[in-house]
């Protein structure tokens, strides 16, 4: 990593001797003390991995006592998720289904206006307007997911039922639609640092061989930074399907199995909020969903995540 | 928004070529697709900021909330917002930066390191509301903590704890190496390198990342509702382990209401919140460019 200064630190130390590890040298130099505070600092780096275990032994503890009471083919066999109502169904594709569709419509946003945005600021934007325009489109990014939530339910729902006289007032079309406005900037700002990345030559080449400047962007320089590109759509995803406020104030919390963008939708984020602001007591079935919805929510972002890693790798070493 | 249509970028030697009416359209098109969603998002803040006028004056910052919408008011949320992202201070800062400074200072390449460093990205992408659920099964269950102040502050620093690692260590790199060398050739130790040398360069990066991530604690609501944050709170908390309500709990539950006049609360309350936000990210936008200019020179 070029941002690696480390201290090279045999220098001007007269107890390195010649050990590659002078940090064990027994001079007073390193008394008691500096041991001490590094092993405070560790334990503050090891308190990341305390945390990622404390979220696996969290969910998993709790998700296999529901898993003791719902069979696993229950989970993926039924369609139906009702486990509030009297009836209890435990079928896991209608919460799939909501958080799908609000993710694909914010990603159907995002992706577009994403990498446009990304093209215009890495091969055509001056250097005045790039620095001015990146910060700007990460502010959509920072804006609290409570106050996009408000702005899909207030406004935006009502000016689409101008458009489309059937759209119910909690929708996915709506909490999709403000979502990908939100993610817009996961997918502008990895794309543009992968397109900055593709070395200039490559462009001179294309030109040098007669080509426009969109046939090279869009037949060289496009291919060329194609992971880094799909490692920022990945991660774009990743971050809608995780997202809660939007689709709990404007979907609907209506857990059904449908692709119809129009009516009220639940997902699986949505569900565990909808649980945790009523009375569930601790221990019963109905507690333990949000557990079991919470892993499988858990594990559909992690994968996505290493996978978006796998791909920004490609891009750094060596690029396409 | 003035738009220069002359292409120059990465290419201006061969700013003529191909500037044909195929190029203009695409660049115009892209400078909407970048317009747009900032045009947008300016509109529903307008939007909010009429809806909210009427509401925002000093009574609805000190009043608490009342089923009457227009006598109620945010001062149990504001201050238990004050109080959570107060105790995050606390607890993910000093963490934070210590783990960051073993990272950068101590870890080196180690495989402590590098596993430390791949589950730092991986955290950095767990959805926020799983860190609810952590702090829900840990802190207000296992632990005991109960739906207390404490338990949202710890939940809320595990959860930008990534942010403030990440930013300290970008901070840490614009040291240049040759300070480390000069001060330990004086035979200062490591940590008196890092204490008189290290820490004093790198503090604006260190505070700009201090600040992004109380910005972002403020706006959190997801993890703060799975832990149990209260909608209805008519006093205030007084130590930490008192029940609490937020800002973007209190705006949460004006939203889910369906009376208009609970909505025009819930887009007061967003102002204010918006703009605590605003006056939090000017800071570290300044403190950013003071620490670019020093480090340039």
């Amino acid at each position: 990593m070029a941002g690696d200064i480390t201290l090279p630190e045999p220098l001007g130390r007269p107890d390195a001797g010649g050990s590659a590890r002078p940090r064990r040298g027994g001079r007073s130099a390193t008394p008691f003390g500096e041991h001490v505070i590094e092993w405070v600092l560790k334990a503050c780096g090891l308190v990341s991995i305390l945390t990622t275990l404390g979220i696996l032994a969290v969910l998993l503890t709790e998700a296999v006592g529901f898993f003791r009471e719902v069979s696993l083919a229950d989970f993926f066999g039924d369609t139906e998720w009702t486990p509030l109502f009297a009836e209890k169904h435990f079928g896991i594709w209608p919460l799939i289904a909501g958080t799908f569709l609000t993710t694909a419509i914010a990603t159907a946003v995002a992706v577009p206006f994403g990498l446009l945005a990304a093209i215009y600021l890495s091969e055509f934007a001056p250097g005045r307007a790039r620095r001015i325009l990146k910060p700007a489109l990460e502010v959509l990014a920072g804006v609290p997911t409570i106050v996009y939530g408000y702005f899909a339910l207030v406004v935006v729902t009502p000016m689409l039922q101008g458009i489309f006289p059937g759209l119910a007032g909690f929708n996915a079309l709506s909490a999709g639609l403000v979502m990908g406005v939100m993610i817009i900037p996961m997918v502008s700002s990895l794309s543009e640092d992968a397109l900055h990345a593709v070395p200039m030559s490559l462009r001179e080449a294309s030109w040098g061989l007669g080509g426009a400047r969109l046939t090279t962007i869009f037949t060289v320089v496009l291919p060329a930074a194609m992971s880094g590109i799909v490692a920022s759509i990945i991660l774009a995803v990743s971050r809608a399907i995780g997202e809660t406020m939007i689709v709990a104030i404007a979907a609907g919390q209506q857990p059904r199995l449908t692709l119809d963008p129009t009516v009220p939708v639940g997902t699986m984020t949505s569900y565990i909020v909808q649980v945790s602001m009523g009375d569930t007591p601790t221990g019963t079935i109905e507690y333990r969903t949000i557990f079991a919805v919470g892993v499988t929510l858990f594990a559909l972002t992690l994968i996505m995540n290493v996978l978006s890693r796998r791909f920004v790798k490609r891009f750094r070493y060596g690029g396409g | 928004m003035s738009v220069d249509l002359q292409p120059s970028g990465r290419a201006h030697d061969i700013r003529r070529r191909g500037n044909n009416l195929g190029e203009r359209a695409f660049i115009a098109l892209s400078v909407v697709a970048i317009a747009v969603p900032l045009l947008i998002l300016g509109g529903l803040v307008v939007n909010t900021l009429g809806d909210a006028i009427g509401r925002l004056d000093w009574d609805f910052i000190t009043s608490y909330p009342s089923r009457r919408a227009s006598a109620a008011g945010i001062l149990p949320a504001l201050i238990g917002s004050l109080w959570l992202i107060g105790l995050t201070a606390v607890i993910a800062l000093p963490l934070g930066v210590g783990a960051a400074l073993w990272l950068e200072e101590y870890g080196g390449k180690s495989r402590l390191a590098g596993f430390i460093e791949v589950n730092i990205a991986n955290l950095a992408g767990v959805p926020s509301i799983i860190y609810g659920l952590l702090g829900l099964g840990l802190f207000v269950r296992f632990l005991g903590l109960g739906r207390s102040v404490l338990a949202g502050a710890l939940t809320l620093s595990l959860l930008v704890m990534p942010i403030v690692i990440i930013a300290t260590r970008e901070a840490l790199r614009t040291v240049p190496g040759h300070l480390r060398e000069a001060a330990a050739a004086l035979g200062a130790t490591r940590w008196q390198v890092i204490r008189q040398v290290i820490l004093p360069m790198s503090l604006p990066g260190i505070m700009t990342g201090a600040i992004l991530s109380i910005s972002r604690a403020i706006g959190e609501t997801a993890p703060l509702i799975v832990v149990g944050a209260l909608t209805y709170v008519t006093f205030l908390p007084a130590g930490p382990g008192d029940p609490f309500t937020a800002l973007p709990i209190q705006i949460y539950n004006w939203v889910s209401r369906p009376q208009e006049a609970f909505l025009v609360n819930a887009a007061a309350g967003i102002m204010v919140l918006l703009v605590t936000m605003l006056v939090l990210n000017s800071v570290a936008v300044l403190l950013r460019n003071r620490l670019q200019r020093r480090t340039r020179r």
